[in-house]
Order: C-alpha cells, then structure tokens, then sequence
C-alpha cells in the first residue's frame, strides 16, 4: 500500500538515509583499513551519525565547516562525493585532497568544508579566524555566512580552546563550536579531564552561552545547531553547543578500546542512533521494513560504488612530489629527492 | 633617464617596514595587521606607528595576548580571502603558537592537495644584544626554515626590509619575515617606489676576490663593515647576503666561494645544527673542489644568553670574531694581499 507522507516525515526518512550512508560507509572504511587499502589513521563517526547529519543539515551551503580528524561523515554531509572521500582513504589521486591528506585531512574548497585536521584543537583558531574573515564581508543578518567548528570532548582542555573563544567573544564573530561529547578522549573519560565536565560551561568565561542536546537525536541536534547559527548570522554573537553522544568503537580503527566496560559498551550501543531512528520510523509507520531495507540496499550500492571508485584511481607518482610546495612559486625551492645532490653541479 | 621609482630616500629599518606596510594597506583592502599592541601602543617597537589612526581599528587589530589564537586565527583569515599580516611581539614568543605556524600555516596548501592557499605573513624581531637574558634574545630562525611549505626570509638593511615585507604580502604562502632588534634603527638607501624583491634570492652585497662571508639579518651588518675595514689592508671580502632562509639560494653562495675559495659563514643562531651549518653542507656539495680550505663558522655561544653586558657581549659574535676567523683562513691558506 503506498501511502503518502508528511513533509516532516519525509524530512527524517531522509536522515535516517544519510544516517545509514555515514554508518556504512564507516563500516566499509573499517573494512578496508583491515584490507590495508586504507592506511595510517582512521577515525569512525560510528554512534555519531545523528549528530553528524543534524549538525549539516542545520549549515548551510554559503556557510564554512571546520572538523577534527573524525572527518568523514562531515564530508559526505557537506555533499562531497563519496568516491571521492573513500579514494581520499585510499590515498588515490581521485581522493577529495588529492591523496595528500588521507583519513584525517578530507577539504572541499566547493563545499567549503574546509578541512578536517589531525592534530586535536589545531582547527579552532584557523575556524576562528574564517570568522573574522567574515566580519569584513559585510553586516550581519539572517542571510550572512557563519563558520562551525566541530570538535572531540578531549579538545575543551587545549589551550587553543580557550584562547579562540576568547578572541571569538571580544570579536563578537559569527562562529557555532560543537562539541561532540561522547565521554571518551582516546581512554579518558571527560570526568578524569575537565574541570568543569559539564562541557557547554565552559563558554561562560568568555560569556558564549553554552547548549546541551542529545547527540542522538537527530532532529533536537538539527534544531540546537540551526538556533546558534541564527544567533551567529544576525547578531555575530558566538556560540558553544555540546552534543551528547556515544562512540561505538574504538577510538580509532586500530583500538579495541579493552579500558572501557561492559556496561559501559552496552549503553553505548543500547543509544545506537541508526537503529533508533529505524525503529522508531516503522513503529509509528513511517516506513515499512521493506521500505528501510531498500533504503539500506540502495546505501550499501552506493558504498560499493565508492570503493569501487576509489579501488579504480591512480596512485599519484613520485613526479607530482612537489606539485604544492608553493602556491606562489619562488627560485631555489628544494626538489632533491632522498639521496639526491641538493646542489647541482655545472 | 631617472624616473620617480629610482629616487631613494635615507630611513630606518623601522621606517621602511612601516611604510611597506601603509602601502600594502592602501593597494589592498585585504591586507589587515594583526598582533598585540599593535595600534593604541603602536607596536611593542613602534613599527605599526601611525597606521590605527590611518586605517582603523578593523585592519589595524589589537589581539589579547594569544598567540596561538591570533595566528591561527590569521591563518583561518586567510584561508578566506584576507591577506593578514601578523606581528608577534618577539620571535621567543612565537613558540607559543608554533602549532598554528607547522602544523596548520606551513601544512594546509600541500596537505589539502593545492585547493587552499595561505596568503599570511608573520614579522617578528629576534636577536640578543639588549640585555633582555635568555628568553627574550634568541636566534630560532632555523627552527622555521627547516619547515617545508613556509618560506623564512630575513633582510639586513632597509631597502630589503621594505622590499621584502612588500614581497611576503603579495606571496600566497605564508612567510616568515625575520626582523632584528639591533636593526631598527639602522638608516639605509631606500628606492621611493614599491618595488618588491624575489623571495628565494640571496644578494652579492658586496664583491670581493679572496674570501666569501656568508651572512643574513644583522650578521649582514657586520660583514659588510668587516669587509670594508679589510679593503683598505688589501684583502678582497665578497658578502653573499643570504635574504632567504627559505628557499636558500645555493647557487649564489656556491657560486661566490667557487670565485674566492675561502668561506666564512657568520651567523647569530647557535652553532649546532644552525644556518651555517646547512651552508657548509651546500658548499661540500656545490664547492668543494673550489675549497682552498674547510669552511669556518661564526656563531653565537651555546649557552642560554646571560643578561651581564660582559657575558652577552662575548657570546654573541661580533666583527672582532669574524676577523679574527678571517685572518686564520686566509693564513692556513697561505693568503698574501
């Protein structure tokens, strides 16, 4: 029987959609580091997937994002292609940075997801300062651009943290950080490490009003986000949200995660956002089981299309070694390869 | 025929960075200043004197003391559209935001696969010499130049300050611009036009037959002066200016040691592992048949810089050094003037 929809329940039918795109395309990931087709580190976004899809779907296409290294969800949300992300993993030439970054360094000028970055907090002052940039492009108002800084829990403690909050604050710069608090900073749990572990305070040094939501609801992620960003756009006035989540796994592809507890892993999986949402849509009858599963086998053809995509790119070659040394060429930029004279004689 | 960009005018270092950096400002409205005390206070050494009053807060804007914040927030500018230009108050301090400087400034064009570029600047003076002890005197200019994706230039007299600092504004990449302490009041020749140099270039500043003296910055300084005294006792002293750090112009000192044979590197940094020490391995590569003898080096002593006058006085080189280390040379090679 085919019944028609609300709008709102298109709306979540296709979260949950972009929920399963994130969740399976990690799994492949996960997969393929295991195969060895994806190398050095590999941070998954599994258990994060409704704050991953509720945060981009608040943002804009004129508005510019800045993550940690936990970057791949982020980019397919963005609208980066997912061949193109997956070939980035796989260090491919097709990849989004040209197999240069990897895993932890996805960028789409287009897109304006403007990187994700390896080192913890490195992304918070560049972010803050996209703001800045922002304030000489014109006044603010509901149509203006804002920038969104994602981060880990762990980040709260850097200092960079506080020094970009601050200048946000004395700034008045349209600028939303997110804080996805999913409890654990590697092995250690955000009690063990902050202060004040009821992270959204610790905006109010800097008075930035600080937001918590459930990480694992999709449409209260999308709705806390969309707020500060108004409040970004029309009033240039920071803001600090803290998304309440769970890590599925380890925290990175390599890491079986042993420290944490049985108990522990299973409240994480019982608040599993995927199949939540799944369930939650056939019990009020949204979709029907066989309406998930086409939604699902559509996803997996999606991802297998990706791999396939990324499997099938050239290696870069050791000639295009120093295609980006500069982007304003100069004399005399070192081209020596290993083992090889720096100085050439006549 | 003399037009109006060859006429020169006698000014400070100090001066010419300040009126490279007004006529940045004026030719783009991208080019903001960014650091402490940079407006009200005009500048921890008054470089940016004028330029609040001239252009405003917005593109003159005074920081918190942050520096990891306001660099990377330079960088994040940038990544937008900005061309910002940083001034940390001493190149000590920009430890603090080395982060921001390796790891984000010098990484993001190569590592996102050339789909951004980094159009900043970051000035900053270094160097010991006033009685300001072991944290405030330092020479870590190496510590950038060994960094792949950022360029490290370092001018020794005005004209180049100003030459220079219009060259790492216009440049997409971000640029280190090495300033000296004991330079800003030095008075030089500067052209009237906005003419800007070739980053990557080293300069013969001044020729000579018998030796060459390697040197940068306020080393410059002293070699030319060196050199001066020695014409006159007949000794022929070449000074290949350096200018950049990074990239080096290895074939401009290799060039000018293969003419003299003899070289001497002088330089402010420590010994180890410093400046000199990449020059004289560019010169085993690029000289070595031409070597008469081993190359000498002139360099700062290896110790955290006392505050005593007498103690920093004798660790930091001076001309007296490097004729000294001259004279050996030219004597183990049987030199006669």
């Amino acid at each position: 029987m085919k019944q028609s929809r609300t709008a709102e329940a298109d709306q979540l039918v296709e979260f949950y959609r972009r929920m399963v795109l994130i969740r399976k395309f990690e799994l492949s990931a996960d997969q393929m580091y295991k195969r060895a087709k994806v190398g050095g580190y590999c941070h998954l976004n599994l258990g994060e997937e409704a704050s991953v899809v509720g945060l981009m779907d608040a943002l804009r296409p004129t508005d510019y994002l800045f993550t940690n290294y936990r970057d791949h969800g982020y980019a397919l949300m963005r609208g980066m292609d997912t061949g193109k992300v997956m070939a980035e993993l796989f260090g491919k030439s097709t990849g989004v940075s040209k197999g240069r970054g990897g895993s932890m360094h996805l960028f789409d000028t287009e897109k304006r997801m403007l990187g994700g970055y390896g080192i913890v907090g490195g992304q918070i002052p560049p972010a803050t300062g996209a703001a800045l940039a922002l304030t000489y492009r014109g006044a603010p108002g509901p149509d203006a651009e804002a920038v969104m800084c994602q981060m880990g829990d762990g980040t709260t403690n850097i200092g960079a943290f506080h020094e970009s909050l601050n200048l946000a604050a004395v700034w008045s710069l349209p600028i939303v950080y997110v804080v996805i608090n999913n409890r654990l900073g590697m092995g250690t749990t955000v009690e063990m490490a902050a202060g004040e572990p009821e992270l959204y305070k610790r905006g109010a040094s800097y008075r930035i009003p600080g937001v918590r939501a459930d990480g694992g609801d999709v449409l209260a992620v999308r709705q806390a986000a969309t707020e500060a960003l108004d409040q970004a756009r029309t009033e240039r006035r920071p803001a600090l949200l803290e998304l309440m989540s769970y890590r599925l796994r380890g925290h990175s592809v390599v890491d079986p995660a042993r420290y944490r507890s049985a108990a522990d892993v299973e409240t994480a999986q019982k608040a599993d956002p995927v199949p939540a949402l799944r369930a939650q849509l056939i019990a009020d009858g949204t979709l029907t089981e066989k309406q998930a599963a086409a939604i699902e086998t559509k996803v997996d053809g999606e991802v297998a299309a990706a791999v396939a995509f990324a499997d099938a790119g050239p290696d870069p070659t050791p000639d295009q070694l120093f295609d980006y040394a500069y982007a304003t060429p100069v004399p005399n930029a070192p081209t020596a390869l290993p083992g090889e004279r720096m100085v050439v004689l006549p | 025929m003399s037009t109006e960009a060859d006429k020169t005018t006698l000014v400070t270092y100090r001066q010419a960075l300040n009126d490279a950096l007004r006529s940045e400002m004026s030719r783009d409205d991208k080019v903001i200043l960014v650091g402490e005390e940079i407006g009200i206070f005009e500048g921890s050494y008054k470089i940016t004197a004028g330029l609040l009053t001239e252009f405003g807060p917005e593109r003159v804007r005074d920081t918190p003391i942050a520096e990891e914040g306001f660099v990377g927030a330079a960088i994040g500018a940038a990544m937008l559209g900005m061309r910002p230009v940083v001034e940390i108050m001493t190149l000590n301090f920009s430890l603090i935001a080395i982060d921001q400087i390796v790891n984000h400034a010098a990484k993001i064009y190569g590592m996102f696969g050339g789909q951004q570029s980094v159009p900043m600047v970051i000035r900053m003076p270094g160097g010991g010499g006033q009685q300001l002890a072991a944290t405030h005197s330092q020479n870590l200019e190496v510590w950038y130049a060994h960094v792949p994706g950022l360029k490290v230039v370092a001018p020794s007299t005005p004209a180049d300050a100003k030459a220079l600092l219009l060259a790492a504004i216009r440049d997409d990449d971000p640029v280190i611009f090495l300033e000296n302490l004991a330079l800003y009041n030095t008075k030089g020749e500067v052209p009237a036009g906005d003419v800007p140099a070739e980053i990557g270039r080293a300069a013969v500043v001044k020729e000579g037959t018998d030796l060459t003296v390697i040197a940068y910055s306020r080393a410059t300084t002293i070699a030319v002066e060196v050199a001066r005294q020695m014409a006159e006792e007949g000794i022929s002293v070449e000074v290949v200016d350096l200018r950049s750090l990074r990239p080096l112009d290895r074939p401009t000192i290799c060039a000018s040691v293969r003419k003299t044979g003899r070289a001497v590197v002088l330089e402010d940094d420590w010994l180890s592992y410093g400046i000199g020490a990449e020059i004289s391995a560019t010169l085993m590569e690029g000289a070595f048949d031409y070597l008469d003898a081993p190359v000498r080096r002139v360099a700062a002593a290896e110790v955290p810089l006392p505050y005593a006058k007498p103690l920093e006085r004798r660790a930091l080189p001076d001309a007296g050094d490097l004729r000294r280390v001259i004279l050996e040379l030219l004597d183990d090679t049987s030199f006669e003037s």
